[in-house]
């Protein structure tokens, strides 16, 4: 039988979906053990007893100079920065996404400059960001929106365009107007693009919030990651790492569901 | 009196000239079959009709007065494809067109307009045979009853001219069959006039009154982009089907003989209706 065509049980389906996991685990902890067991003061591979006490620090313990529980105020924050960058990049995507797919002027007007400025590369903008906006949350949150809504606003405006002209067309001779169309037939098809897009653009919104909190911050993710860098805190950095990835793989999965149950119809079309 | 008058149509995309020279006159209440080669212009013609494109040259009239520049709703189109909204259910699509049409703001009726409309939509799903599916997304349609559906929709606006863009091509012939009856019965029971584009001669006979063929006069290759298509043929069907009247061509049908329920109730197995 031809590889393409192997079937698999659900057993081993499970298994070897777990099983790339673990194989990380094990060979964390290999490495671990091998280096600790040459030198015991060894930080670059901490045991999990000395991670554990870390996360215990971070998140049980208050801290002796503020009385605040760490872990939660750089989530908090971080949070809040990725929300409003995320959320105004949403936002500006629906609005300029869907006037480029279906009117004509704004077409013309704004397609090749969104198509230009999404060349521009964020991070070289960083600090022109800090010196006009200033260290604050302005700043952050503006590097997350040009890094992010550029490319969302060409993913919803193709999506947009792609739908077909039948539909247009048959909208119209059911007397709707553009706005209408806008509303009734074209928003409600571009919502679930628009939520497919969101969750692929999680990725690079972390990576523009990270690198900005690791420059100017005083609290955040990434500022305590590039903070505890400078003392090799390994045992603080490898959990937060894996707190940022959970909290991705979350609103990963969580944005997906909505769809599905905001959008019931947008599944069935997929499996056509 | 004629529903659609065209006088001496050319469309041309650039160089290509498409259509040449074409006038015809439809009368009202008339089912007009368009045939033809592939790539002849049919359904640039449909477009034209519709409104979706403009002749280069020469008029077309609705009902005596200039047709307007972009689609509206005294056209009705069903296509072959796309003509349902994925994201609305069946009640929803059928729905559609007169809640954009009542509620020109927010695109949707409430209250005891919605409650009436919601009435007349569910009258007409179950007159295209669709009773019992109002909740299903089109994906979970079958070709044919996309197609019913397509229809209800279009009809919900009380079109004045029909047109319909090759809309049965992809269905099977049983499925075929089964909707070609009900277009009929549709064609007779409501004042419109009909235009089906179609590359099939059989459903162009079946249905039709009159069975207009388009072709190019000239088709050598060197030739073929500068001469449009014009008409080649123009056939009534004898012995005359007339709208809304029995004819010989239509008594053989008992009342909703193409209603599966009326069907189950007037007798166990239906016969089927005559070749026409």
């Amino acid at each position: 039988m031809r590889l393409i065509n192997q079937q698999l049980s659900p057993v081993a389906a499970t298994a070897l979906k777990f099983a790339p996991f673990l194989v990380l685990i094990l060979a964390y902890l290999l490495g671990s053990s091998l280096r600790l067991a040459e030198n015991p003061n060894d930080k670059l591979l901490p045991a999990l007893t000395s991670i554990a006490d870390a996360v215990d620090l971070m998140a049980f313990t208050p801290d002796r100079r503020s009385g605040d529980y760490l872990l939660w105020t750089d989530t908090w924050s971080s949070l809040k920065r990725l929300a409003a960058g995320l959320g105004i990049s949403t936002a500006l995507a629906l609005v300029i996404g869907v006037c480029i797919g279906i009117l004509p002027f704004f077409r013309a007007l704004l397609a090749p400059f969104v198509s230009f400025v999404s060349m521009v590369p964020p991070l070289a903008l960083l600090p022109i960001l800090f010196i006009s906006m200033g260290l604050g949350e302005t700043s952050k949150i503006a590097l997350i929106v040009i890094g992010v809504a550029p490319i969302m606003i060409r993913d919803l405006a193709q999506t947009v365009l792609a739908l077909p002209r039948e539909q247009i067309v048959k909208a119209e001779t059911l007397s709707a107007s553009s706005w209408l169309i806008a509303l009734r037939i074209v928003l409600p098809q571009a919502l679930p693009r628009l939520l497919g897009s969101l969750r692929l653009q999680l990725g690079p919104a972390f990576l523009f919030l990270i690198a900005a909190e690791a420059i100017s911050a005083d609290s955040g993710l990434g500022y305590r990651i590039f903070l505890v860098r400078r003392y090799l805190s390994m045992d603080i950095i490898f959990p937060y790492v894996a707190w940022i990835t959970f909290l991705a793989a979350s609103a990963d999965f969580g944005i997906d569901r909505f769809r599905r149950w905001l959008f019931p119809w947008s599944q069935l079309e997929a499996g056509r | 009196m004629t529903a659609l008058t065209l006088r001496n149509v050319w469309k041309e995309y650039g160089d290509q000239i498409v259509i040449e020279n074409l006038s015809l006159d439809i009368a009202p209440r008339s089912f007009v079959a368009l045939v033809g080669p592939s790539g002849c212009g049919k359904t640039t013609l449909l477009r034209l009709l519709l409104g979706q494109e403009r002749a280069t040259r020469g008029t077309i009239m609705l009902d005596g007065a200039a047709l307007p520049d972009e689609p509206g709703p005294d056209r009705g189109v069903v296509y072959q494809r796309y003509s349902v909204f994925p994201h609305l259910t069946v009640l929803g699509n059928v729905m559609l067109g007169p809640e954009l049409q009542s509620a020109r703001v927010v695109g949707r009726s409430f209250g005891a307009a919605r409650r009436h409309l919601n009435e007349a939509a569910r009258q007409m799903i179950a007159d295209v045979g669709l009773a019992g599916s109002e909740d299903k997304y089109p994906a979970q349609l079958s070709g044919g009853m996309q197609q019913r559906l397509a229809l209800a929709q279009a009809l919900m606006m009380k079109p004045r001219v029909l047109l319909l863009d090759e809309p049965f091509g992809a269905l099977d012939p049983g499925i075929r069959t089964d909707i070609h009856h009900l277009m009929k019965r549709l064609w007779d029971e409501r004042p419109m006039t009909v235009v089906m584009v179609t590359h099939d001669l059989r459903e162009a006979f079946t249905l039709g009154t009159r069975v207009v063929a388009l072709g190019r006069k000239r088709n050598r290759p060197e030739e073929a982009d500068r001469y449009g298509a014009s008409i080649t043929n123009d056939i009534d069907i004898w012995p005359p089907r007339v709208a809304g009247a029995r004819t010989l061509f239509n008594t053989e049908y008992a009342l909703g003989w193409d209603d599966p329920t009326v069907q189950a109730v007037t007798s166990g197995r239906p016969d089927q209706p005559p070749e026409t």
